[in-house]
This record gives structure tokens, sequence and C-alpha cells, in this order.
């Protein structure tokens, strides 16, 4: 088994330059083993997002550096940074974020169309798959705005997944969603990690979802307050 | 490449009305360059095509383009001499030694000759007095310069060896005159003689200074009514290579000082005018193309606007700055390369709705229907303006684009 870690943050600073600086997050250090699934929770404005958004290289930052499977990703330039995004990331957002004027199918084969090196017959293959993984199949030719809250983030979860990311980021992916809903989103997860071997760090205000993780860090301040190991 | 156009075209299909006002744009542009450039340089063409068939390639003239150096001058040249109240020799005019000199010059391979007197002369027929260039000329070597023999509408060429002072005249001089072939005229020169002369032909050549204004004769006969025998003040030729007028003037004038022009010279005034109209045309189609760039720039702007949300989540699935440049600069390239294609077709009906028109002009040549040009060079110009243009004209908010931060925009919808 491979034994370097998924992620290894080491003391990740993030200040926002301005007339009075701003620190979003603050010496974090950090390292999440393949498989793990970790809930990040904390007070608004606490720096989840931050965090999140410089572990899937959306920003870079301004102390210390991230490895990814070993590589420093900090340093590496902006097209390999999104390659790598496209490549090992799957994002999720509160907001389902798909792209109205495709259909379900097409939002989910936009990842594995950008990837390529795979003809279009198997991408559409793969993308029916994974919406039927998530109960979606049915669906796949309706438009966006054709669907539930619950059934588009699901859609954005599948899109997420299309190119068999290493690491899963959520944040807040059941904030807009019923207990329900929220559920089966964190199943999905669990079903990920046991599954596929995949990680997830997520992102949740919802406590009783957070004790269904392996791992609850608790972010106050921009720092780590707590970290259940 | 595929997914790019992919969403490229729904942003374009999003904003279907912009969309069409932007290729429109372009097409109109496209369109007009290629009508304009098909009616400018169909007459153009028409014009020199003409003019070098009609009048002779070179024209070499009985005077001097410099005065010629005093004696003084030649032996202290560069020196402090200052000429004062010089009086020119009254020369006789005309070219020296014209008919051996005619024949040096014809000598040369691809050269036909023709040795003319040419002057004014008044004609008068009843009360009517119309002023007319008369070339005096030697039929058989006319032929071999000049269309006149094919451009005859009414008697031949060779009536004027046999007809006695038989004259012949271009259709508009006739009609001036209100005369017709046998009709006789009388002919005044400048010199004081008068002479009876007999329309002998009526010529048309479709230049119009030329049908309204020349008129033709026997060199001998011109030399009487002149009162200057045996002298003759323009030698006339036309090559078998167009391309040598230019230099073959220049080395003429050089070796025997007498001013020869080229067609090119001759018509330097017509052929400038050429010139500014060619600018006219392609600053109008700039216009047009730079108003449609406005368009194609304007509705990516506002693509790139409404899409921020869609950008950042692309960028965050992991698009290059590059890929997203691309999906907005093709954007424009659609615009471009359709508003090209509907342009060519405009383009073709508005050319065939000028070749359908008739009517009667009398400019430098008279017409009745537009000289248009048809060349597929137009349409490759027209594209090769219109697509670039597009290009950038999308590649400037693309750059935007692609500079957007995922963050910011994900933070603020969140
Ligand atoms: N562009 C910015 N300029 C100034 N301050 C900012 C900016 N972006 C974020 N912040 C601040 O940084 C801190 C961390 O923000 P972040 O979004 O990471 O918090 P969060 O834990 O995700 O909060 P929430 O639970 O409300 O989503 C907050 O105090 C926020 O106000
Ligand atoms: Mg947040």
């Amino acid at each position: 088994m491979d034994k370097t870690p998924l992620i290894d943050a080491r003391g990740v600073t993030r200040e926002l330059p301005g007339t009075v600086p701003v620190t979003l997050v603050r010496d974090i250090t950090l390292t999440i083993p393949r498989g793990q699934f970790v809930a990040i929770t904390g007070p608004s404005g606490s720096g989840k997002s931050s965090l999140l958004y410089l572990l899937g290289l959306l920003d870079v930052p301004t102390q210390g550096e991230i490895l990814l499977e070993g590589t420093n990703t900090t340093t590496l330039d902006k097209d390999r940074q999104a390659q790598t995004r496209l490549a090992r990331l799957g994002f999720v957002f509160q907001f389902h974020f798909l792209l109205h004027e495709f259909s379900v199918l097409g939002n989910v084969m936009i990842p594995m169309r950008q990837l390529g090196g795979r003809p279009n017959g198997e991408i559409e293959k793969r993308a029916r798959e994974l919406l039927a993984a998530l109960d979606m199949e049915e669906y796949a030719d309706r438009l966006p705005e054709q669907l539930s809250g619950g059934q588009r983030q699901r859609v954005a979860l599948a899109r997420a997944l299309a190119n068999d990311p290493a690491l899963i980021l959520a944040d807040e992916p059941t904030g807009n969603l019923d207990s329900k809903n929220a559920q089966q989103v964190f199943d999905i997860f669990k079903r990920l990690v046991e599954e596929k071997g995949q990680t997830v760090v997520a992102v949740t205000h919802e406590l009783d979802l957070a004790a269904q993780a392996h791992r609850r860090i608790k972010l106050v301040d921009g720092r780590i307050a707590e970290d259940s190991g | 490449m595929r997914l790019t156009l992919d969403i490229a075209l729904t942003h374009l299909l999003h904003r279907k009305r912009q969309s069409v006002v932007s290729v429109l744009g372009i097409s109109m542009g496209v369109g007009f360059f290629i009508a304009m450039a098909a009616l400018m340089q169909g007459f153009q063409r028409y014009f020199v095509d003409k003019t070098i068939d009609v009048s002779p390639h070179v024209i070499m003239k009985d005077e001097f383009r410099v005065p010629p150096r005093q004696p003084v001058e030649l032996v202290y040249p560069g020196g402090a001499v200052r000429l004062l109240n010089v009086q020119p020799i009254e020369e006789r005019r005309g070219i020296k030694n014209a008919m051996a000199l005619a024949e040096a010059i014809a000598a040369r391979p691809g050269v036909a000759v023709a040795p003319t007197l040419v002057g004014q002369v008044f004609l008068r027929f009843g009360s009517k007095d119309v002023s007319t260039t008369l070339y005096g000329i030697d039929p058989h070597r006319e032929r071999r310069v000049t269309q006149i023999e094919r451009d005859l509408i009414r008697g031949r060429l060779d009536s004027l060896l046999t007809t006695a002072n038989g004259i012949i005249l271009g259709e508009g001089l006739a009609a001036k005159l209100g005369v017709g072939q046998g009709d006789t005229v009388s002919a005044t020169s400048s010199a004081g003689v008068v002479l009876k002369m007999k329309v002998a032909g009526i010529f048309r050549s479709g230049i119009t200074t030329k049908d309204n204004f020349e008129s033709f004769t026997l060199l001998k006969k011109a030399q009487v009514l002149h009162d200057r025998p045996n002298v003759v003040n323009e030698i006339r030729l036309r090559l078998a290579d167009i391309n040598q007028a230019a230099p073959l003037a220049i080395a003429l004038e050089a070796r025997y000082r007498y001013r020869s022009e080229s067609w090119e010279e001759t018509n330097k005034n017509i052929l400038g005018i050429f010139v500014i109209q060619n600018g006219i045309m392609y600053s109008t189609v700039s216009a047009i193309l730079i108003v449609a760039a406005f368009g194609i720039f304007n509705i990516i702007t506002t693509v790139i606007h409404e899409k921020e949300r869609d950008i950042a989540i692309l960028k965050s699935m992991g698009f290059g700055e590059g890929a997203i440049r691309n999906v907005f600069v093709l954007e424009g390239v659609v615009v471009g390369i359709v508003g090209t294609l509907i342009g060519w077709l405009l383009g073709f009906g508005l050319t065939e709705l000028l070749g359908a028109i008739r009517f009667h002009v009398e400019g430098f040549v008279t017409m009745e229907r537009f000289a248009l040009h048809y060349t597929f060079t137009h349409y490759l110009l027209a594209g090769t303006f219109a697509l670039p243009s597009a290009v950038f004209a999308a590649w400037l908010p693309a750059r935007k684009a692609a500079a957007v931060n995922p963050v910011d925009i994900i933070r603020g919808a969140a």
C-alpha cells in the first residue's frame, strides 16, 4: 500500500492583502490518509470554505505548502493545478452549479470530455452508470431546472465523481437540502470511502451528519481547534 | 475541442438575437466588400483593358521634359554660371528625322510603330463648328498600333487611301456635327489652310473622350492641312508585351530625348483616381467590419458577464485559463465563419443584382452595364479580413473570462 498521505498540509496560512489584511486560515498543519472521511465543522466565518479552496487548489497559501499525493501543489503553475483538479479532485458546493443549457447527462459528461482520452460512447456509458448509482438515471435527459434541489445536488455529485477523483471536497453539500436528502448525500460519501477507497472532506454545520465521518476537525478563527484524529 | 464548441454554441444560442445581429454585421461587411470589389475592380480592369486595347502603349512626342542645357553650362558643370535672357532659337517643331527613327524603333522585337502628325483642327458642317484632334496616319501602320480599324462602325480604314481627302470621325464627333458617312465637312487648321474633307468612316471605341474628339486622316493630308510638309510630331507604339511599356518609354527617352510616355503615364490621372477609389472602398468596408467587431465584442462581453458562475464552476472542475479563453474565442470564430459564409452568399447575390442592371452612362468609358470582375480572390480577401477581426473582438473579453477567480464567484454565490 502507498504510505504517502493523500493530503499533507504544512503550516498553511492564507492572508488576503489589503490595508487591513484578513487572515482566512492560520498555520494549518494537517495530514489526511487515503480512504478517510473527514468532516470539517466550526462557526460561520471560521475559515472552513477557505481551507477547502486551498486543499482543492482553487486558492494558494501565502505561507506553508500543501502536498497532494506527495506532490507539492503550491508551486505548480496554474495549468498544472487545473489539470490536477480535473484528474484528481471533485468539488461539490452548497449551490449545485450545473450548467443550465446542458442536460443532466451532458453535465456529468463534461469533466470526462475535458479530460479526454476516451471515446464519447464510453464517456456516456460511464455517465449513465454514475447517474444510476445515485438513482438519477431516469432523469438523464432532463435539464437541471426540471429537477428538485436534492436531485440537482446528486447530479452535481455525479459530475464531481466523473473522473474518479482521489479526493472529493464538499462545501456544505447538504446546506440546501432537507434531512432526508442530506442523509442520502452522506450515505453516498460513506459508500465512496468504503467501497472505492476515495477520500472525502466535507464541510458541514450539522453535527449528526459530522458524527458519521471517520474524523472531525473543528476550525475556530482560522485555526484547528479540535481534531478527533 | 468538441466540448469547447458545444459550450460556445450554447452561449451563442442562449443570446440568439444578439448572435444574429453580430453574424449579420460580419455578413454585411463581407457582402458589401465582395460586391464593391467586383464593381470597382471590374470597372478599373475594363478601363485599363480598353485603354491598352484602343490606345498606343507608348507615345513619343516632339517635346522635351527638360529644356536643353546651354553650352556654357556643359563646359562648366557645377560652376557659378548664371544665364540671363536666353533667347531660344525658333526651331521647326516635329520629331527630327522621324521616319528613320521610327524604323529604328520598329526594329526592336515586339514593337509596332506608327509615325503620326497630330494637331487641332476645326471642322465645320453647315453652321456647326467643332474642334477635333486630327491624327494624320498611315493606315497600314496604324492598324498594327491601334484598334481603329476594328472600332469602325461605318466605312473601312483603307477607304482613306481611296477617298480624296477622306476623314474618319468619332461617333460622338459625327453626332455633334450632324454628319454621316459620305458627307463633306470643311476642315480649318491654325495654319489657316482650309480643306474640304469627305467622311470616309465613323468609329466607336467606347472611350468617351476619343469618340467625342478624335478624327483620322492620311498623314499627307494632315501635313498639308497644317502646312507642315514631311513633319511628324508623334511616334505611337504598340507592344506585344504590355509590361514593357514603362521601361521602353524610359529607354527611348534616355536615348532620343523626346518625351516618351507609357500608357500608364498618359492615364496617370485616372489611375490615380482608381487608387483613391480603392482607398474609399477599403475604408468603407473596414468601417462596417469595425462596427461588426464591436457587435461581437459586445455579445461576448455580455455572455461572459452572464456566465461568470459557469466559468467559475468550469475552472473548479479543472478547465485551465486557456480552455476558458478558447470557449469565448471560439464563439468569435463561429460568428466570424457563419458571418463570412452568409456574407459570401450576400456578396454573390449583390453582384448578380448589379450585373442585371442596365443603363447608359458616358464617363471615362461608355457603358451599358456594370463591368464586374468576378474572382474568388475577393471572397478569400473578405474572409481573411472578417475572420481575424471577429476572433480579435472575441479574444479581448475572453482574456477577462480566463482571468476570473473562481473563489470570488463561488463565495459570492453561496
Ligand atoms: N474576500 C474577502 N475579503 C475579506 N474577508 C474575507 C473574504 N473572504 C472571506 N473573508 C473572511 O474570511 C473568513 C473565513 O471565511 P470562510 O468563507 O472561509 O468562512 P466559513 O467558515 O466557510 O464560513 P461559513 O460557515 O459562513 O461558510 C470570514 O471571516 C470571512 O468574512
Ligand atoms: Mg463557507
